[in-house]
Formats: structure tokens, C-alpha cells, sequence
């Protein structure tokens, strides 16, 4: 056989396969969505859950699943962006610092159903927190920390040397050349990061179930003061979000039209998800193209 | 070839200013480099008289552009530098100097350009406000006055709001340029600005290096030995660490000294 031959048939074999990985997530993607977007309605996105007749919705866990995420990444993006710019622009490269990456990978790959035990017995036992947002928060920081890091410190590490030198060579100090030349340089990356790490977030399950709990009770939504305990804001209810609640459908629901229900709430989840990863992937490019053109 | 009684020279062919009659910009005594135990430079004794250009030469791997980088203390976390870099009757090599202070004295411009992600106006304004300069007036009027001594300022003055990537690559380090002598250092080290560059932005940077020399003192290191003789007023030749002569650039391109730098100029090696 000649090259040209071999050549060939590499391509060919190459080609089947990443045909076999596209060919399964259009046919999951595609599966999801025909069983669930006729479910979609106004009323089934904004009407609470019913747990023993038909005609519930998602409205509640839809909301707790965004309270979450918002409250995961205020928590946890101000952490991951002091440890990425200290781990990529401050660290010396010794033992300890080697050790802090090896940690922060080893927590990266931890389990999530990991991470909601842990998050149980400490912040739900330990201090007190019960089924709660505040736990279901702390627990999505641990989950997220790890990754948004690794994420930022890369996007970092990925901003050419020459800039902090022409930064430094104006007599800037390090912290300036950071914070005004460095971070704005990579943000369309950490931005992307976030968003990435924000559809993580979404779409997290395992580790809520034993923090944030599994049960939505009503809400609210004329009372926007967070301290009491049926306002959408309040921290310290507990509070079910979308992917727990597929999860609870799908293991006891006792409603007549559950399978409806969880195939609808399952296509909303995933169309957030690819919303987030479109929304990353524009918002990037975007900003790439405002900082390098026009 | 001016006067030359009044400039000495030692046996190892340095040339040394007499201060009556030269005004020194910066001068290094017993400079050494250390990069964890290997030494990069050893003794670089060296004058720069103010509002000269003065260029260093040699071969790639001879220290000519680390001697540059330790003059502003760009090597600071990156190697060890003993000896004194004199600056107006301070030694900027201690410990006791403000490097970020010093370094607006002392400005830098790179081998690559490397212009911030962020518009032609920033670029150069940033800098300027970072240290309080706040007023819209000042900061257009030092906009407009830098990229005028760079000769930019007709090719960019509509597009300032541009980001300075879009720029060709002649443009950006003419507006590195531009940045660096924005906060008006007093002298301006180049390390190979040109080598990135075409023949004709290459000589449009010659040209305004010349005409910055009226307000500068400008330290240059080049791998062009044309560039040296076209627009250097001294000459210094570095091999493997040292500086094996350092004269007029006539004189140097004419009439050296020592072997090596004889062997260098005339292509033999390097």
C-alpha cells in the first residue's frame, strides 16, 4: 500500500469516527427536544410544580436554579480570580505552589455527588445552614472553584509576556500592570470561562440534592425582602432547582403527568446549557473583536 | 570624527568620557548579570553621553541585550545584577530606588511591538492617568505631541479610537515609541526596535530615533550593523558577555581596535 493509500483511509476512518460522536449528541440533543419542547408553555415556565395533579410547572425551580447560579459565581468568581492571578502572575514556581495546582486539579475531578455529602455534613450539619440556598451556594463554589481557577489562570498565563514588560517599562507597578493591562487583555477568555462554567453550574444536580434540598415551596413574588423566609431572595429556604427536580420526577414522582413534565423540564435545562455555551462562544468572540478591531 | 583628545581610552579599548566636556546620561561600573549561578554579563563599564545615541553591537548570545535590560532593571525577577548603574549621582542598582519611579525616568521600547489591547489614544494616555494626569485637554495634548515625534500622528490622528492592534507592524512600534517617550523619560533604550520590522518602516524608525536624539539620550542595541554605523554616535562591541570596545562608531566601523570586533563588522562570524 502507498502513502497516498494509507493516507486515504486514515481519513476515511477519522472522519466515521467523528461522524459516530456528532451522530450521537444530534440524536440525544434531538431526542430531548422532540419529547420535551411540546411540553414547553408560558404556563408550564412560570406556574409552580403540582405534586399530585397534572398541569404542574417549572416556574419555581426555574427561578432557584438562576438565584443559585447567580449566587455560585458572586461567591465564587471573586476567589477563582484572586487565586488564578496570584497562582499565574504572583506565585514563584516552588514545592508549595507545585502543591496548591496538584490540589486544585485533584479537587476539579472530585465527584460532585462528592461535594454535596461534604457540603451536607459541613455546611448543612456543621453549621447549621439546614436545606438551604446558602448551602446549595456553598457547595456550587466548592464545585466551581476548582474549574473557574484552572480556567482563569490559564486565560492568564495565555496574555504574552511582552505585555506585562511594556506595562513595567512605563514605570506601572505589578498591580496596575494586572489589573489594567493584564486582566482587560484576557477577559474575553475569562468571560467564556465563566459562562462555561456557568452552564456547569445550571445543570449541577448531585451536588444539590443534599444542600439546597428538594422541596420548593411556594413563593412570594410580591415580596422581595430577603429576609423572609417565602421571599424569592430569602437564602435560607430550601429550594429545589430544575435539574434536581428531573432527578425527583424521574425517581418518585407520583404526579399523573410526570413523564410530561420531566421530558419539558428536561428540554428547557439542556436549551439553557446550549444558551450558555452560544452565549460564551459570542460573548467571546465579541470581545475579542472589540479589543483587537474597531 | 570630532575631537578625540578629550576622550581616553584604556587598555581594554573602552572609551572613557572626560565630564567637562561630556555630559553623562547613565554610566555602569562593575556590572554583572547572574542567571541563578551562570554569569550572562561581566564588566560593563560603560558611558552614555546625553542627547547621543549610542549603540550596542556583537553577536547573538553576547550579552548586548541583557546589559540593556538591567539599565531599567527590567531583569529584576529574573537574574542578579551587582555593580552600580549610575543616574544623576544615584545608584538606580540599590535597593533603596523606586524601580516604577525610576523607570519614567528611564523608558523602554521592546524587539516586538507591544502595543496594549486597547485603542491608539489609550495606549498612550493610559500610562499618563495611572499617574494622575487627568485632564482631557493635557492628555489629548500629549497624545497628539507623541505620535507627532514618532512621525504618526497624520496616519492615525481619525482613528484614535481604533485599537492599536489593527495597526501594521511598523505603526505599533512607532506608537510604542510614542507611549514610552508619552511620559518623557530622559532617556530611551531600544532593544532591537526594528528587527521585526520591513526595510521601510525599519528606516522610518532610523529617522525618528534621529530626530528624537535632540531630547533623548538614546541607548539602542542592534544586530544591524548598518543601522549602527547609520545612526549611532558610539559604538559598543559585546562578545560572550563583555565588552571588548566601545568608541566613536567611525571609529569603530573604520579603524577597530581589536580583532574580534574587526572579524564581527566585516560579517566573519556572529
Amino acid at each position: 500500500m502507498n502513502a497516498k493509500r494509507i493516507d486515504k483511509i486514515a481519513t476515511g476512518v477519522l472522519y466515521a469516527i467523528a461522524a459516530f460522536v456528532v451522530i450521537i449528541l444530534v440524536a440525544l440533543l434531538g431526542y430531548i427536544l422532540v419529547q420535551g419542547v411540546p411540553e414547553i408553555s408560558w404556563h408550564f415556565l412560570t406556574s409552580p410544580a403540582l405534586s399530585f395533579e397534572a398541569g404542574g410547572g417549572i416556574g419555581i425551580q426555574l427561578f432557584n436554579s438562576f438565584y443559585l447560579l447567580f449566587l455560585a459565581l458572586l461567591i465564587s468568581l471573586p476567589i477563582s480570580l484572586g487565586a488564578g492571578i496570584y497562582l499565574n502572575e504572583y506565585a514563584p514556581q516552588n514545592t508549595l505552589t507545585g502543591l496548591i495546582r496538584t490540589t486544585i486539579e485533584i479537587l476539579s475531578s472530585l465527584p460532585s455527588v462528592v461535594v454535596g455529602l461534604f457540603g451536607y455534613l459541613f455546611f448543612v450539619v456543621q453549621f447549621k445552614l439546614g436545606f438551604s440556598i446558602l448551602s446549595g451556594a456553598f457547595a456550587l463554589t466548592v464545585f466551581n472553584l476548582p474549574i473557574l481557577t484552572r480556567s482563569i489562570e490559564e486565560a492568564l498565563a495565555n496574555i504574552s509576556n511582552d505585555q506585562r514588560e511594556a506595562g513595567y517599562a512605563l514605570g506601572l507597578s505589578r498591580w496596575e500592570t494586572v489589573t489594567k493591562i493584564v486582566v482587560p487583555a484576557a477577559l474575553p477568555s475569562i468571560i467564556t470561562g465563566i459562562v462555561l462554567s456557568a452552564g456547569r453550574i445550571f445543570g449541577e444536580a448531585a451536588a444539590l440534592i443534599y444542600t439546597a434540598g428538594q422541596s420548593a415551596p411556594a413563593l412570594n413574588f410580591h415580596d422581595w425582602n430577603p429576609f423572609n423566609i417565602s421571599s424569592p431572595l430569602s437564602p435560607m429556604r430550601p429550594a429545589e432547582t430544575l435539574a434536581v427536580h428531573i432527578w425527583k420526577i424521574n425517581s418518585e414522582g407520583i404526579m399523573p403527568d410526570a413523564k410530561a413534565v420531566s421530558a419539558g423540564a428536561s428540554a428547557v435545562l439542556i436549551i439553557a446549557v446550549l444558551l450558555f455555551n452560544f452565549l460564551a462562544r459570542w460573548l467571546g468572540k465579541r470581545l475579542y473583536k472589540h479589543l483587537t478591531a474597531e | 570624527m570630532a575631537d578625540n583628545t578629550n576622550l581616553t581610552t584604556n587598555q581594554r579599548n573602552i572609551m572613557k568620557f572626560d565630564p567637562k566636556d561630556h555630559e553623562i546620561a547613565l554610566s555602569t561600573e562593575d556590572l554583572h548579570v547572574f542567571y541563578g549561578k551562570t554569569e550572562g554579563i561581566s564588566e560593563g563599564d560603560l558611558q552614555f553621553e546625553r542627547y547621543k545615541i549610542s549603540a550596542l553591537i556583537g553577536p547573538s548570545g553576547s550579552g548586548k541585550s541583557t546589559y540593556l535590560r538591567s539599565l531599567n532593571r527590567m531583569n529584576d525577577r529574573i537574574a542578579t545584577v551587582t555593580g552600580k548603574i549610575m543616574y544623576r549621582g544615584l545608584d538606580i542598582n540599590s535597593n533603596d530606588i523606586d524601580v516604577y519611579e525610576m523607570r519614567r525616568h528611564i523608558g523602554m521600547v521592546f524587539q516586538r511591538p507591544n502595543p496594549f489591547a486597547k485603542s491608539i489614544y489609550e495606549n498612550i494616555a493610559f500610562a499618563l492617568r495611572q499617574r494622575g494626569m487627568n485632564k482631557k485637554q493635557e492628555l489629548d495634548e500629549v497624545v497628539e505631541r507623541s505620535l507627532r515625534q514618532a512621525a504618526m500622528w497624520d496616519q492615525v490622528k481619525d482613528d484614535l479610537n481604533k485599537s492599536a492592534l489593527a495597526l501594521s507592524g511598523g505603526q505599533q512600534q512607532r506608537l510604542c515609541i510614542a507611549r514610552a517617550i508619552a511620559i518623557k523619560p530622559d532617556i530611551l533604550l531600544l532593544d532591537e526596535p526594528a528587527s521585526a520590522l520591513d526595510p521601510v518602516s525599519t528606516s522610518q524608525i532610523e529617522d525618528t530615533l534621529l530626530e528624537l536624539k535632540q531630547n533623548y539620550t538614546i541607548i539602542i542595541v542592534t544586530h544591524n550593523m548598518q543601522q549602527a554605523s547609520r545612526i549611532s554616535d558610539y559604538t559598543a562591541f559585546f562578545n560572550l558577555g563583555k565588552v571588548l570596545e566601545y568608541a566613536e562608531t567611525g571609529d569603530i566601523f573604520t579603524n577597530p581596535k581589536v580583532d574580534l570586533t574587526n572579524d564581527y563588522i566585516s560579517g566573519n562570524f556572529g
